[in-house]
């Protein structure tokens, strides 16, 4: 069953610098190892697309059902010359959260 | 040194005769830095290259000075480029008597600081999501209150008459707010490892915290350089109804068309659709139906204040020479300052505690 993370986790993103952290937590432990199988680094650089120029790297805490991408390269040169209308990118919590996992019925 | 003596004047206006207040002086380097040798980590040039457009060094100052303040006993303590979570661990290394070098203690305490130092963000502020994540009260959100122990944990809470909530889900949210590596936040004082740290609920609106370690601290300081970068020039106009992305659109063509025709060299240029693209752009999917309303938002760099004010004048001219129906034209300018770091060494930085009484 295909679900949006939306309705499973919630996040928060922040700044530093030229990167970005969005951090996902799952409600309920039951679905941290989907979560975990399923959203690499890879597949968040590729949902995030151009707002990415950089690396993704993903950080793992089990035991706070937790991940934190660290998105590199990814606030238009940083808060104060951003161009962004977000120039800190906090909204993109919400952009993670609309991607979609797989979960067993 | 001016806030503190402006501090002291306050003071004494208000009778709190014999406040004392220790200033903190030494995070601004920029007279101390060699701008030969010292590299802007996020574009690899030098401070020579920029030197002429530089306006501010300041270096990451840690609990240290502080520590030193508060032992003499000030009431208020005022100092420049101070890490945030350095404020905590500062308060719980003169009352616990912390030593220097307990690296794992001090990384618990900065744990405990990093969830206090964005006030109500643990405290269900900048969380709710109506029927998801509900936040009772939110007007009356209340400020977070750490209840800390010798051994590095601590329980936060708020007061029982305020707003908001203390959950695990709030403090783990402000637990990796802003962080990279859980296991290596790098701060003045102690690289932290936040990679253990678990959350116990003690009741309603209480969360131990617990589990956070640290290593020795870095041998070098962050320093963040200010520095003057151009400038970017803003306009903003409403579309609503039938058509009117394809109008949005048509006018930001127009404008741009006008600004290259007046030879105005923009370095870069943005335009968001918002309430369509504004956040996300192209990373956005592509909307199903057209929305009742876009407002247009174009945004340039350039090199000069004048250019920057013909973005916005631009923008605005579409009043009288853009497509039907556009409203509530602004538009804004601003000089840019650029911040980058440059790391140097811990001896570098010198930092004077100076003490005030009123």
């Amino acid at each position: 069953m295909k679900t949006k993370l939306y309705q499973i986790a919630h996040a928060r993103a922040g700044d530093k610098g030229n990167t970005s952290n969005v951090e996902l937590i799952v409600y309920d432990p039951i679905y941290f190892s989907f979560v975990r199988e399923q959203l690499t680094a890879e597949r968040v650089k590729a949902w995030f697309g151009p707002l990415v120029t950089g690396e993704v790297v993903r950080y793992e805490l089990p035991q706070l059902g937790a991940l934190n991408f660290v998105l590199q390269g990814a606030l238009g040169g940083g808060v104060t010359r951003s161009l962004a209308i977000d120039p800190h990118g906090k909204s993109r919590s919400s952009h993670l959260l609309e991607l979609e996992v797989d979960l067993p019925e | 040194m001016g806030a503190g003596e402006r501090a002291i004047a306050i003071a004494r206006k208000l009778g709190l005769i014999g406040l004392r207040v220790g200033v903190v002086t030494g995070d601004d380097v920029l007279d101390t830095l060699d701008f030969d040798t010292s590299v802007i980590a996020e574009t690899g040039q030098t401070l020579s290259a920029i030197a002429p457009a530089i306006v501010s060094a300041n270096a990451y100052i840690g609990a240290e000075p502080l520590v030193e303040a508060l032992d003499q006993s000030a009431h208020v303590v005022i100092g420049g480029r101070i890490a945030d979570p350095s404020l905590v661990l500062a308060a719980l290394g003169h009352a616990f008597r912390w030593p220097a070098a307990d690296w794992e203690r001090l990384g618990a305490g900065i744990a405990i600081g990093h969830l206090m130092e964005c006030g109500p963000q643990v405290t269900g502020g900048y969380f709710g999501d109506p029927g998801m994540k509900d936040v009772g009260d939110l007007a009356r959100v209340g400020a977070p209150i750490a209840e800390c122990w010798p051994d590095g944990t601590a329980t936060i809470t708020k007061l029982p008459d305020t707003g908001g909530v203390v959950s695990t889900a709030t403090c783990t949210e402000q637990l990796l707010y802003e962080i990279h590596d859980p296991a290596a936040y790098y701060t003045p004082d102690v690289i932290a490892d936040f990679s253990g740290v678990r959350f116990t609920p003690e009741g309603k609106d209480r969360i131990a915290v617990h589990g956070a370690s640290g290593r020795r601290r870095p041998d070098t300081l962050k320093v963040a350089v200010g520095y003057r970068d151009g400038f970017i020039g803003e306009g903003q106009i409403s579309y609503g109804g039938a058509g009117c992305v394809n109008r949005a659109r048509q006018a930001a063509d127009a404008v741009l068309a006008r600004l290259a025709n007046q030879g105005i060299e923009l370095q870069e240029v943005r335009v968001d659709l918002i309430g369509l693209n504004s956040l996300f752009g192209e990373a956005q999917p592509t909307a199903a139906a057209e929305p009742p309303e876009v407002r247009l938002r174009l945004v340039a760099r350039t090199a000069d204040r004048a250019s920057a004010e013909a973005v916005g004048l631009e923008v605005e001219g579409l009043w009288i020479a853009g497509p039907y129906g556009g409203g509530g034209a602004t538009r804004a300018v601003r000089e840019v300052i650029a911040v980058g770091s440059v790391y140097v060494p811990r001896s570098l930085v010198r930092t004077t505690v100076t003490m005030l009484e009123a």
